[in-house]
């Protein structure tokens, strides 16, 4: 089993989340589908504001995740973007982002596509980028807008928010990549067509075949590559499209709540999609102790899982005041109704 | 509309974010970037990257936005004092137009302006919103 070690150490030199002010209740979309009757996947949402999209989401964790490495932006050799809601067709959200954080013009741009999980793709490649010593910093940045068809399931849990990994030597890290592996089949769980403005998905067959098959296989094969149980982890962040199949997969594997309370934020944020497991990252990096092991596990539909496996190194102290941690942007909240969510969704057709 | 595209791209920096200069005689900092200093009349320096903190120094609402901006309506438009000096006007975000206090501290965020209709370009620049402490 292949999982992938870079020939040189290599790690994460800053990083940060974004979260939009806005949440939506789950109870308050439920009132307006089902009288409020029946359960709810998670409490509330995160809302992108009207002005907001992938690229200022991407670009508030990147400039702060930039503030926490404390780096000369000209020094990043490549801004990879990954996203399922590029606000273009066709011009990178990439460039964009390069271009507010003072990178260009020397510097490698792209944007990434991948489902759930283009944000952690951008990580793995960043890990390859430095460890080849190609470029000295990568910017990896996960961020989406995520929109649900209104009255369907993904109504719940479709959120926006993002997180920004700049990767480099390990020598200047807060955390050192220990090994990364990724689990790739053709599995039809979800998917959008171009025209199409909302996704579609396969209903129930989005648990086992897709999302559990993939999220356990790649945490499985990667700790037993390592040589480690769960024991070894003091926090675990699998990819969140509800509160519920995060929880399972992590009983399933062995973890107790006490790993998975601090990176689990899809009961109070929503499915984050290319932001998911990459802000449940962020959390963690918040208060983690040298010498704490975080496991990492994304998932894309497609279907895909990266896992991570970091080790925190002594650089972690005093790194995370340096920027607002990934609760202070949770708690900064404006609860809004349902009529003003479909607008700042744009769900209302005036013409 | 060729003309307009290089308007704007030509104010990416300064837009994006708060990029203006810094008068090499009297080290006044000066925003938006122009030929000559404002204070002493001297020719206009280097960049200067503005930290993006300030206070509001007066604010009025706006409901009928002009065109191209109503789809962000109602919104505040605010005189900002810049820690640097400077006073701009810009959009404040992420407030409510009867929360907004002279005084208040803000700090600059990148946030959509404009589209330019469906199939035009979607422009960004600098807006303020509350102050958000670090950890
Ligand atoms: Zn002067």
């Amino acid at each position: 089993m292949a999982i992938m070690k870079p020939i040189k150490p290599v790690g994460i030199v800053g990083y940060c989340s974004y979260i939009p002010r806005y949440r939506i209740p789950a109870k308050a979309i439920s009132q307006v589908w089902t009288d409020g009757k029946g359960g709810t996947p998670i409490t509330e949402k995160a809302v992108a504001g009207l002005d907001e999209d992938t690229v200022t989401i991407a670009l508030e964790a990147a400039r702060n995740a930039l503030l926490r490495a404390q780096i000369n932006p000209q020094r990043i050799g490549a801004v990879w973007v990954g996203s399922e809601s590029h606000p273009y067709a066709v011009k990178p959200t990439s460039t964009i982002v390069a271009e507010a954080i003072g990178a260009v013009p020397h510097t490698q741009a792209g944007d990434w596509e991948f489902a759930c999980k283009a944000g952690t793709e951008a990580m793995q490649a960043g890990i390859g980028f430095v460890a080849s010593g190609m470029q000295r910093y990568v910017l990896a940045v996960g961020a989406d807008t995520a929109q649900g068809r209104p009255g369907d399931a993904l109504e719940y849990t479709a959120a926006s928010g993002g997180a920004a990994c700049l990767i480099g030597p390990a020598a200047e890290s807060i955390a050192t990549f220990e090994a990364t592996f990724s689990f790739v089949t053709d599995t039809p769980d979800f998917w959008r067509r171009p025209h199409a403005h909302y996704p579609s998905h396969g209903q129930r067959f989005t648990g086992e075949p897709a999302y559990f098959e993939h999220v356990l296989s790649a945490a499985k094969t990667i700790m037993s590559e390592l040589g480690r149980t769960p024991k070894d982890y003091q926090h675990v962040i699998l990819h969140q499209p509800n509160a519920k199949f995060p929880r399972r997969a992590a009983k399933m594997l062995g973890f107790e709540k006490a790993q998975w309370e601090t990176g689990l934020l899809s009961p109070v944020v929503g499915n984050t999609y290319s932001g998911a497991a990459m802000l449940g990252l962020t959390a963690a990096l918040d208060i983690a102790r040298p010498g704490d092991r975080i496991l990492c596990v994304s998932f894309g539909s497609g279907a895909g899982s990266d896992a991570f496996s970091l080790l925190v190194s002594d650089g972690i102290e005093g790194v995370a005041r340096r920027a607002p941690t990934t609760q202070a942007y949770i708690s900064r909240r404006r609860e809004i109704d349902y009529a003003r969510y479909a607008r700042y969704r744009g769900k209302l057709l005036l013409a | 509309m060729t003309v307009e595209i290089a308007r704007h791209w030509r104010l990416n920096a300064q837009r994006y974010s708060l990029v203006g200069e810094e008068c090499p005689t009297c080290h006044d900092k000066i925003f938006p970037p122009r030929d000559v200093c404002p204070h002493c009349a001297e020719a206009a320096g280097p960049d200067f990257h503005f930290s993006g903190k300030g206070e509001v120094f007066s604010h009025t609402a706006i409901y009928n936005a002009p065109e191209g901006f109503e789809t962000q309506a109602p919104y505040t438009v605010a005189l900002v004092k810049l820690k640097e000096g400077p006073l701009i006007t810009a959009q404040l975000t992420d407030v409510q137009n009867d929360d907004v206090q002279i005084g208040m501290p803000v700090e600059m965020v990148t946030r959509k302006l404009a589209e330019q209709g469906d199939e035009g370009l979607i422009l960004y620049g600098y807006k303020f919103r509350p102050q958000l402490a670090a950890a």
